[in-house]
């Protein structure tokens, strides 16, 4: 392999190299040294998220195996933002006593699992791709479990684990399927050759679900919810934007091209999983008083706004997936960030907890509430123009009727998402949360997040870049 | 610089001042200055757009700049206004100048307060000004969020739960009206133009019937909703009667008429011969409106209440008259839906004023507050007297013409629709003169008022800055209606087309 070979892959290579010195870091540091893990690989990640902005060439690898273009270092950059600041989020509660013994396990398992979503969507054949699902889902269980001593984390892991192998299976027998009937796993080969004959039908359909496992659409999203409470919140946070996301991209990348000859096909399966989707989240979210859970079936919700973008299968659409995910990042990471911040202090995580917090701790309340106006979609924050363009998607394929139930659904999830803010800024407490101040990184954290919501959406130049490497059919 | 970009840039400056702001003091003088500004930058545009009128320009958006915003979208920031926008944005910063002044002693997280109201007045504003369907959506939800904090923390009674359905309602009406925008921007390019969200450029198009028969209930009903249409106008009353004075002024006086105003300036207008084909279901609910709303004032014994109603029927009135879609009366619907906007402006600040005094709202624990309170009880009584459409007030000018608007259609059906419209008057007299009868004639019958002190200073700005408004059009309404007649001929055009 010459030098420029290594220069596509470098987003790979840098985190693996992380990863190493994570590792070497770890038997090199004595257990008292151990947090000063925490400070090296933020800065080291911080160094690499500032690289992927560095232009790439385009190329191809191992004979079609692996695939760089600016489309898929614009993805990896944004899974590298969000990743950075769900580690800047991380910083107090890694630092903390009980989890010395575990600090690099944490940094690892998540490096190794951000290199799997890098090979997953640079995949260019079905076998990279799955390389880089699994490596991207394994490690993620260990870290749902990663408060092991804690019943609800060990279940957690365990939930995840086995309910991602059996996505799995069901992916590598729709996968297998799609081997036999067109005889090639490469995706520029398989396209050719995809019809809607029954067999590449029902390859499709288990490839599917075995995405909609990882994305937790409805009917494949029971998993989401126990293992979202019960895996430390910061890792959550990861689960709900990063991996999401991730899986996002990829699900996005594949469907506009291996499966665009039976985009017919697949437009209808999207069309009611989408409408199950948001209304199976969005009314179960109506009940949930453990905010952990309340984010949790809320970001299922969202996931099936998500589809409304696939759905289009135009560039359009792809544009507005990629640029509701990265508003997504920035809005999750905020509520999330806020409630971990109250956790990590106090250590409570319940809606009626938050009662009278505007008074008590006005900055936090302001970010959660614009981090939750970002989700609910409304102006000014980015999230009214990421809704917006994802509805406006779905109208461009004239499916009017699916937009109407989406926006009815997003009325829906505006009242759950005004339910914090009414805790917070509305309910009177005899004992609400006493102020704090939280710690330097936990703010640069939401920093980083209000600004990503307030610029993302004004700024049309992000949207139109984005647009400009998107495609579709 | 396009003068109207002030209308969004002064409300900015306005509430990062006020978030600055040391002390609490200082928060409502600012407040106080910045809503002053815009008062007087109102009064300098509806010189320019006068003067510019005068000049001899026809065109129908004046001041008109365009920016691109999302280029690949054919999005833009496109700003305008005609005489109609010129004259809503006229009576918003009316309504929201004395809105500073009758919320003068709100002590309760005070900041915060005024932060919320003018981020609703700029939604306001940004909408009046807005050419391009995205962004006067955009502006229309920043106007309906911040209602839930200002009704949720400042509000009275069952606030929560009014906040919420208020909230919900409201955002329900604008995702019917998003599906409306979306079809009228994806049939844009019907005569195989670009896409495009610019109203004017949108007029120029022909869009389909069946097209536009899909879409109209959409947007007519998503904008119906803020227009408290039949029957969906069931976050009013609640609504109003919860939320802090100014805010009820607020929603009341112009949010209410941002409602008829998109009614016609998207739905009607984009889609006209839908509008034509199916004016008849929306005349019947909102001649249902009107009637309801003005029985169901009668019922009322909470001031508020009366008044939530009163406003359910007149401004069920402006869509009655928009939907008879000829000048006259679409003419009256305008100068309705200023006359009524200041008019129920002064009548939520009354009751605010009076409850703060009085601490109940129910007419039949208060009585001869007129020897008392003199002069809030009079200004009281002028704002009836309008209400009930006295000549000499604007509320005269406004339902004469409507119902002369509406009476030169000879057919049966719009006949006996206005006829039954009609009847609305005389309800109104009965609820007015029952209140003024009880509230503020009658003997005193509680002692403990006896020590009430008439309006303060702030009070008195406020009252007078709206009654100044309704007298002016009262008396002189031809100024107002040449302002706006020229810009409605271009919409009676393409309504008739």
């Amino acid at each position: 392999m010459a030098l420029s070979d290594f220069l596509l892959m470098r987003n790979e290579l840098l985190l693996t190299l992380i990863a190493i010195i994570i590792v070497v870091a770890e038997l090199a540091f004595s257990p008292q040294k151990q947090h000063k893990i925490v400070s090296m690989t933020l800065w080291l990640f911080f160094a690499i998220t500032i690289a992927g902005f560095i232009p790439a060439a385009k190329g191809v690898l191992f004979g079609g195996m692996f695939h760089n273009s600016e489309l898929t270092i614009l993805m990896k950059n944004i899974l590298n933002i969000a990743v950075l600041i769900v580690f800047i989020q991380s910083y107090s509660w890694i630092k903390k006593p009980e989890n010395n013994y575990k600090i690099a396990e944490y940094f690892l398992l998540i490096v190794s699992t951000l290199i799997g979503m890098n090979f997953m969507i640079s995949s260019g054949d079905f076998l990279m791709f799955y390389l880089g699902l699994e490596l991207a889902t394994i490690p993620v269980a260990a870290l749902a479990a990663y408060d092991r001593y804690k019943n609800k984390s060990a279940e957690a892991g365990v939930k995840l684990i086995l309910s991602s192998a059996l996505s799995s299976a069901i992916l590598l027998y729709g996968i297998s399927m799609i081997y036999g009937s067109t005889g090639s796993i490469y995706f520029a080969e398989v396209v050719p050759r995809i019809s809607s004959n029954p067999l590449q039908t029902l390859a499709f359909i288990f490839f599917f679900a075995g995405m909609a496992f990882k994305i937790s659409l409805v009917p494949f999203h029971l998993w989401a919810a126990d293992v979202y409470e019960g895996a430390p919140i910061n890792i959550t946070s990861y689960l709900s934007v990063v991996s999401k996301g991730a899986a996002v991209f990829i699900f996005t990348i594949i469907l506009f091209t291996v499966f665009s000859p039976v985009m017919a096909m697949w437009k209808d399966v999207l069309y009611i999983i989408s409408i199950l989707t948001m209304t199976v989240g969005n009314l179960f979210a109506l009940r949930q008083q453990n905010m952990k859970r309340f984010l949790a079936f809320s970001s299922i919700a969202q996931a099936g706004f998500i589809l409304l973008g696939i759905i289009d299968g135009s560039q359009f659409g792809m544009t507005s997936v990629i640029y509701f995910v990265l508003i997504y990042v920035f809005s999750n990471l905020g509520a999330f960030g806020v409630v971990a911040a109250i956790s990590n202090v106090t250590g409570k995580e319940t809606m009626s907890d938050y009662n009278g917090f505007y008074r008590t701790n006005p900055k936090l309340s302001l970010v959660m509430m614009l981090s939750l106006f970002s989700l609910a979609g409304i102006p000014p924050v980015a999230g009214f123009f990421g809704k917006f363009f994802l509805f406006a998607s779905a109208a461009h394929q004239g499916y009017y009727w699916l937009v109407f139930i989406a926006v009815l659904n997003a009325t829906i999830s505006l009242y759950y998402y005004l339910m914090p803010v009414k805790a917070m800024f509305i309910n009177k407490s005899d004992s609400p949360i006493v102020f704090f101040r939280s710690d330097g990184m936990t703010r640069l954290g939401l920093l980083i997040c209000v600004a990503g919501m307030v610029v993302v959406g004004f700024a049309s130049a992000i949207y139109e870049y984005i647009r400009m490497l998107s495609f579709g059919g | 610089m396009n003068v109207l970009n002030l209308f969004i840039l002064i409300p900015v400056l306005t509430m990062i001042s006020i978030i600055l702001a040391k002390e609490i003091r200082y928060v409502r003088v600012i407040a106080a200055i910045g809503m002053g500004c815009q008062l007087v930058l109102a009064a300098v545009l509806i010189f320019t757009y006068l003067a510019i009128r005068r000049a001899g320009n026809t065109d129908e958006m004046v001041l008109t700049q365009t920016l691109n915003w999302f280029p690949s979208l054919n999005i833009t920031y496109a700003i305008g206004v005609d005489g109609i926008s010129v004259a809503m944005i006229g009576l918003t910063s009316i309504v929201i100048f004395a809105g500073i002044f009758a919320s003068w002693e709100v002590s309760d997280l005070t900041k915060e307060f005024f932060v919320s109201l003018i981020l609703l007045s700029t939604g306001v504003f940004g909408f009046f000004i807005s050419l391009d369907l995205f962004t006067m959506f955009l502006f229309y939800e920043v106007a309906v969020i911040p209602m839930y904090l200002l009704i949720g923390i400042w509000g009275s009674g069952p606030k929560e739960y009014s906040a919420m359905k208020l909230t919900i309602m409201l955002m329900g009406g604008s995702a019917l009206l998003l599906v409306g925008i979306l079809g009228i921007y994806f049939y844009s390019a019907s005569d195989g133009g670009p896409l495009t969200f610019n109203i004017l450029q949108i007029a120029k198009v022909h869009i389909p019937l069946v097209v536009q028969k899909f879409f109209f209930p959409f947007t007519f009903i998503g904008f119906g909703v803020l227009g408290a249409l039949f029957p969906l106008h069931t976050w009013s009353p609640d609504g109003h009667a919860s939320a802090p004075t100014a805010v009820s002024m607020l929603h009341a006086g112009v949010l209410m008429k941002l409602g008829g105003y998109g009614c016609f300036r998207i739905a009607m207008f984009l889609l006209p011969e839908a509008a034509h084909e199916m004016a008849w279901i929306f005349i019947i609910l909102t001649a249902t409106s009107v009637v309801y709303g003005a029985f169901g004032a009668i019922m009322q014994k909470d001031l508020k209440y009366i008044n939530a109603y009163s406003s359910v029927s007149h401004c069920g009135l402006v869509l009655f008259a928009l939907l008879m879609m000829n000048k006259t009366a679409m003419d009256g619907a305008i100068i309705q839906m200023i006359s009524h906007g200041i008019m129920t402006a002064l009548f939520f600040a009354l009751i605010g004023m009076i409850y703060g005094r009085t601490h109940t709202r129910y007419i039949d624990e208060m009585g001869g507050l007129m020897k008392i309170i003199p002069f809030l009880a009079v200004c009281y009584v002028i704002g009836g007297l309008a209400s009930l459409g006295l000549p000499g007030f604007s509320g005269f000018v406004a339902e004469m013409t409507i119902f002369v608007g509406a009476f030169q259609h000879a057919d049966t059906f719009h006949r006996i629709v206005t006829i039954v419209v009609c009847s609305s008057i005389v309800i109104t007299a009965v609820y007015i003169l029952r209140v003024i009868g009880i509230l503020l004639l009658g003997p005193i019958k509680n002692n403990n008022f006896l020590s009430f002190k008439d309006a303060t200073w702030f009070e008195k700005i406020s009252t007078v800055t709206l009654i100044a408004g309704i007298t002016g059009i009262g008396l002189a309404p031809l100024w107002l209606s040449n302002m706006i007649s020229g810009s409605l001929s271009h919409i009676i055009e393409r309504l008739t087309m």
